[in-house]
């Protein structure tokens, strides 16, 4: 029976079997689940696809989202990219703006993948595109990447948590952001061991990071935050694969991002009392939001 | 706990904007419809918590009424349910209720009346990554998920219905992994509520329906 609990056990099980954190992740499934490889990989297809297709309309733009916050940033951002040139660089914009559309998408009643939330559903479909893009991936190595990415998710959500409200915005776009920054590392041909890195590194970078939605709407902050997320993913990506080391190891990075997030204040989990949520600007802007009531 | 598979994570596939308000909403409603089990003329949806306050925002109204259309979280036809609600004949309105604190942050209260005109009060909770469970049903409390195939039995409360029913279950070689029971009172209406290893055949369900006491069989699979 294949099972992990801890990046620990998942680090000696892909040691001992020779195999990368996306077999190993497919194998547990194969074991607990009651399934097979062939639908574990049919359903996964068909989550890229939703993923690429959200990509695509993000990037179109042209939608109102419905508390009318947002809208449009993405196609801004190609636009800028194409006649002007990213100023950083064509991969790390492509992967913000693509985070930022997927985004809009959601915020407009489009079809998305909660990866792992619907609040943080950029940051995976970003940093994928935009990686397939430039280096030609075919669409099979990126459907084995989401296991990486659903690896160290999955450990988020056994050992810490994934839920705004209980950790703030760096369980939900800070784990978004770690487990794309692993996959990215094994679609590059690194190792686990630099996966893990890359996921431990980005959750210190989220550390703390507090969910102020304006309205309680999934658009402002987030929007940004999953475009922010999806460059931090890369910078740790490109440190880990370099051989740069995250001193501290994968769980214990865990639980002290499950911790931080318990001492977060009420205000700042989700509940739109606080930080962004009720700058005066933010309580023009949505006159139905909870702060704005007080 | 439970075991969670990597589509838990990479997953749901839905309609934004948000786990909880959007494909939690839907499921409310859709197992709300799966209970009635009859064609729905008329819904009135009553909103409590988060809900009352954010629902528009969150495309929640249009979620809950997509549920009760019985469209599932990746249904693009959600953001239109109003209009194709209005095309299938179905009346809806919404109540957002601010006052009422005593509530899970996340409830909708939903009033259906049938094409018999039967009147039905179903109360659900979203709690939580698109995850939704049923609270009450009629006054009676349950607790139910769909993450396993259900059966819902209501019945009047007298010794014996229980090992009648769970005899027949026997005798499909059916195994029950839930049970829980609940009356309004003593010899009054009384809901079982089993969750099984396996899905039940429609003719079991018919002779269920024969069972001395036994008024109503609901099975709900997702």
């Amino acid at each position: 029976m294949i099972q992990f609990y801890t990046a620990a056990q998942l680090l000696s099980l892909c040691k001992d079997m020779n195999i990368p954190i996306s077999e190993a992740m497919t194998l547990r499934e194969i074991d607990l689940m009651e399934t097979n490889l062939e639908t574990i990989k049919r359903r996964m297809a068909h989550s890229w696809d939703i993923m690429k297709e959200a990509v695509r309309e993000g990037r179109e733009g042209g939608f109102r989202s419905m508390g009318g916050l947002i809208g449009g940033e993405a196609a801004k951002m190609k636009t800028h990219r194409e006649e002007a040139g990213a100023v950083c660089g064509d991969m790390v914009s492509k992967a913000a703006s693509y985070a930022m559309g997927v985004l809009e998408v959601n915020a407009s009643m489009g079809l998305i993948v909660a990866a792992p939330t619907a609040g943080s559903s950029g940051v995976i479909p970003g940093v994928f595109c935009a990686l397939q893009e430039t280096y030609g991936f075919a669409d099979e190595q990126m459907v084995e990447a989401l296991m990486n990415a659903g690896a160290i998710g999955y450990l988020a959500m056994q050992n810490a948590t994934v839920a705004g409200a209980e950790g703030g915005c760096q369980a939900e776009i800070g784990v978004a952001a770690a487990m794309a920054a692993s996959a990215a590392v094994e679609l590059m041909g690194g190792t686990p061991e630099q996966s893990l890195s890359a996921a431990g590194g980005t959750l210190a970078t989220m550390l703390g990071l507090v969910c102020d939605p304006i309205g309680g709407l999934v658009e402002a902050p987030c929007q940004k935050r999953n475009a922010t997320g999806a460059a931090n993913a890369l910078v740790n990506a490109e440190m880990a694969l370099s051989g740069v080391q995250t001193l501290i190891p994968f769980d214990e990075m865990l639980q002290v991002m499950y911790r931080v997030g318990r001492s977060i204040p009420y205000e700042l989990r989700e509940t739109a009392l606080g930080g962004i949520a009720s700058a005066p600007t933010a309580c023009e802007l949505c006159k139905n939001g909870a702060a704005c009531k007080k | 706990m439970q075991l969670i598979s990597v589509f838990d994570v990479i997953g749901p596939n839905m309609i934004g904007p948000s786990s909880s308000h959007t494909a939690g909403a839907l499921r409310i409603a859709l197992m709300a419809r799966k209970i009635v089990d009859k064609p729905i003329k008329d819904v009135t949806f009553i909103l409590y918590g988060s809900f009352a306050r954010t629902y528009h925002g969150h495309g929640t109204d249009r979620a809950l009424l997509a549920g009760i259309l019985g469209y599932d979280t990746e249904d693009k036809r959600i953001r239109e349910s109003f209009r194709y609600a209005q095309e299938a004949g179905i009346t809806f309105r919404f109540q957002p209720d601010t006052q009422e604190t005593d509530v899970h942050p996340n409830t909708a209260r939903i009033l259906i009346t049938d094409a018999d005109g039967d009147l039905h009060n179903i109360m659900g909770e979203s709690v939580g990554g698109g995850k939704a469970r049923i609270r009450e049903v009629d006054g009676l409390e349950v607790d139910i998920n769909g993450d396993m195939p259900t059966m819902i039995i209501v019945h009047h409360d007298e010794p014996g219905v229980i090992a009648r029913i769970t005899d027949r279950l026997y005798l499909e070689n059916i195994n029950i992994a839930f049970i829980d029971l609940s009356r309004k009172n003593r010899n009054g209406e009384a809901v079982v509520v089993m969750e099984l290893d396996s899905p039940v055949e429609e003719d079991v369900i018919r002779r269920l329906k024969k069972v001395p006491a036994v008024r109503k069989v609901i099975m709900l699979e997702f």
